[in-house]
């Protein structure tokens, strides 16, 4: 019985087969649309029925318009948000992006460190671990009272959240190297900056893109917290805005931009990722699609 | 270039509370170009003597020497096949083969490309220079990571259990193989096997271990002529020393059994005293 539904489950998983690329497209494009056209479906006749009330829920057909709008400016269904989109928008890319940028990167470096040296461990890792466990979001008191209102709090925020997630994944990925390949470098008298260069970093580099990976999400979730709070501008501002003054359709256009965004943002790690390694993934079952 | 040298080395790993003594007052004389092999028990420390004379470990008491000086770590001198084949996942093939090269230390070893187009030739593997580690069968692993240790051209070769991971069809085709290359371009080597018919048929000469502690308990000339060949597994002289050597591998490991039908195995007492003392 179960052995049969893992070999179904095995047989449903498309194998790269040679020459049946043309014949699968269409079927497969169908896979990936199935689920977003029924939402919508179900949503849009949910608003029609009256099964929700359109003030409280509104159907996918008003928020297109409401976001066409939003972006364009061209007629005016955004009213007051009319043709502001693009600023937002810009305002909390450009947040994501400077406050991943410092977070992550200081956190590889600090979780290299940890992982390379038992003394950077020791007198690192406890501190780390405490401060990983307080959510960041207790920390938007003390940062409003730091960096008062503005950009500063936002991207002190975001970059703590980038932190953690990179330099735990950092960590682990020295540890995890082969201690055989770490000695056979050494066997054959490679000094300590190529056993670095040329066999901790890109041992460790699967694992490092895995934390830079989570570190763009937990930006993304940052950025809506932090400028709920602390800027007059930004798609965290807007939701929230907007859903002071009952706007909800320009809540939800907010909340899909946000989760656009983020997918762009994570698809761009991903890239970034299938661009380095060519090598990782190759003998997990992961790997084959 | 190449002649090893142990003298009187004991070797302790500090485990916890236990002391485990791996190696006691071992002395083992190689020299330059000489093919010995190391046979013994699970867990009498031949992998450990292996690890010395590499520089991997560090002796307790006693001295290795390699051409006269002391070892002091791991160096391009000893090249060290690993069980566990160490080839970089990250890297093709033919990478692999350039790594040890590429290094500082190595410059002015030759040029890179010559050298790995050779081994890639000797090795079979010019038809699969591109490939990863991950894309190679087991034998074809093993004969890139011996490649990758070749190119650094170390005057003494250290393999530990090389073979071990292979079915025995292609491990006899390794063994051929391995002897070819040390035919076409000597050096020290020393092997560490549980195979018997493995450590005769590659050596000049094989070296019996005893566990506990590790102690070298019977060396044996192999004089079988060289270039060896296949079928003189079959010959008289190979079954008499094969039969001497695991007649007294047998022995030595069936010292540490208990003898059958004792009603309180003696082997078990002296570890309940131990812990009754604790
Ligand atoms: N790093 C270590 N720490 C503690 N004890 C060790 C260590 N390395 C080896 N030993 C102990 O030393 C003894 C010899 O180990 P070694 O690995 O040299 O055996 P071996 O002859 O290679 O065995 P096998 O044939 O199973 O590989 C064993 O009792 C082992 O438990
Ligand atoms: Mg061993």
């Amino acid at each position: 019985m179960s052995s049969k539904l893992a070999a179904s489950a095995l047989a449903s998983r498309p194998m790269p087969v040679a020459g049946h690329g043309r014949s699968r497209r269409l079927p497969e494009v169908l896979q990936y649309v199935v689920l977003p056209l029924a939402v919508l479906l179900l949503w849009q006749v949910a608003s029609e029925i009256g099964f929700v009330r359109r003030n409280i829920l509104p159907p996918p057909s008003e928020v297109v318009l409401v976001w066409y709008d939003l972006i364009t400016g061209s007629t005016d269904a955004a009213a007051r948000y009319s043709g502001t989109w693009l600023g937002h928008a810009w305002a909390s890319t450009w947040r994501v992006f400077v406050g991943f940028a410092w977070g992550a990167s200081l956190g590889i470096i600090a979780g290299l460190l940890i992982g390379l040296s038992r003394v950077v461990e020791r007198m690192l890792d406890p501190t780390l671990q405490v401060l990983r466990n307080i959510p960041v979001t207790a920390w938007v008191p003390l940062s409003l009272v730091f960096f008062g209102i503005g950009n500063a709090p936002a991207i002190f925020l975001i970059g703590l959240g980038a932190f953690f997630p990179a330099a735990i994944n950092a960590t682990h990925g020295v540890r995890q190297i082969n201690i055989t390949l770490y000695k056979a470098a050494r066997m054959m008298g490679a000094n300590e900056r190529e056993l670095l260069r040329r066999v901790i970093l890109p041992g460790a580099l699967p694992s490092i893109l895995t934390g830079v990976r989570l570190s763009m999400g937990i930006a993304w979730v940052l950025v809506v917290v932090a400028e709920i709070l602390a800027v007059r501008r930004g798609l965290g501002y807007l939701l929230n805005d907007a859903y002071l003054f009952y706007r909800n359709d320009i809540v939800i256009a907010a909340m899909l931009s946000i989760g656009l965004l983020g997918f762009a943002s994570d698809r761009l790690v991903v890239l970034l990722r299938s661009a380095l390694l060519t090598w990782n993934e190759k003998e997990t079952f992961g790997g084959e699609h | 270039m190449g002649s090893i040298s142990v003298r009187a080395v004991s070797k302790r790993f500090e485990t916890g509370d236990v002391d485990v003594t791996a190696l006691e007052a071992v002395d083992l004389q190689v020299r330059d170009q000489e093919f010995v092999t190391l046979v013994g028990a699970s867990g009498c420390g031949k992998s450990t003597l292996l690890n010395l004379v590499a520089g991997f470990e560090t002796p307790s008491s006693g001295e290795v020497l390699v051409d006269g000086a002391p070892v002091r770590g791991p160096g391009p001198d000893r090249g060290v096949v690993f069980q566990q084949t160490a080839l970089f996942p990250w890297l093709t093939v033919e990478e692999n083969i350039a790594f040890g090269l590429s290094l500082r230390a190595n410059r002015g070893k030759g040029e890179v490309k010559p050298i790995v187009e050779r081994l890639l030739e000797r090795t079979g593997l010019a038809a699969f220079r591109t490939r990863r580690p991950a894309e190679l069968s087991g034998g074809m692993r093993q004969r890139a990571a011996i490649a990758s240790v070749l190119a650094i051209d170390p005057s003494t070769l250290l393999m530990d259990e090389p073979f071990g991971a292979l079915d025995a069809l292609t491990r006899s085709i390794m063994q051929d193989f391995l002897l070819e290359l040390w035919e076409a371009r000597r050096k020290t080597v020393v092997l560490v096997t549980h195979d018997i018919d493995e450590a005769i048929y590659l050596a000049d000469r094989t070296i019996i271990m005893t566990a506990h502690p590790g102690r070298i308990c019977e060396a044996i000339e192999v004089d079988l002529p060289r270039p060896r060949r296949y079928e003189m597994r079959s010959s008289a002289a190979f079954i008499r020393l094969r039969d001497h050597v695991t007649q007294i591998v047998r022995a030595e490991a069936l010292k540490g059994t208990a003898p059958l039908g004792a009603p309180a195995s003696p082997a078990l007492v002296p570890s309940m005293t131990q812990s009754a003392q604790n």
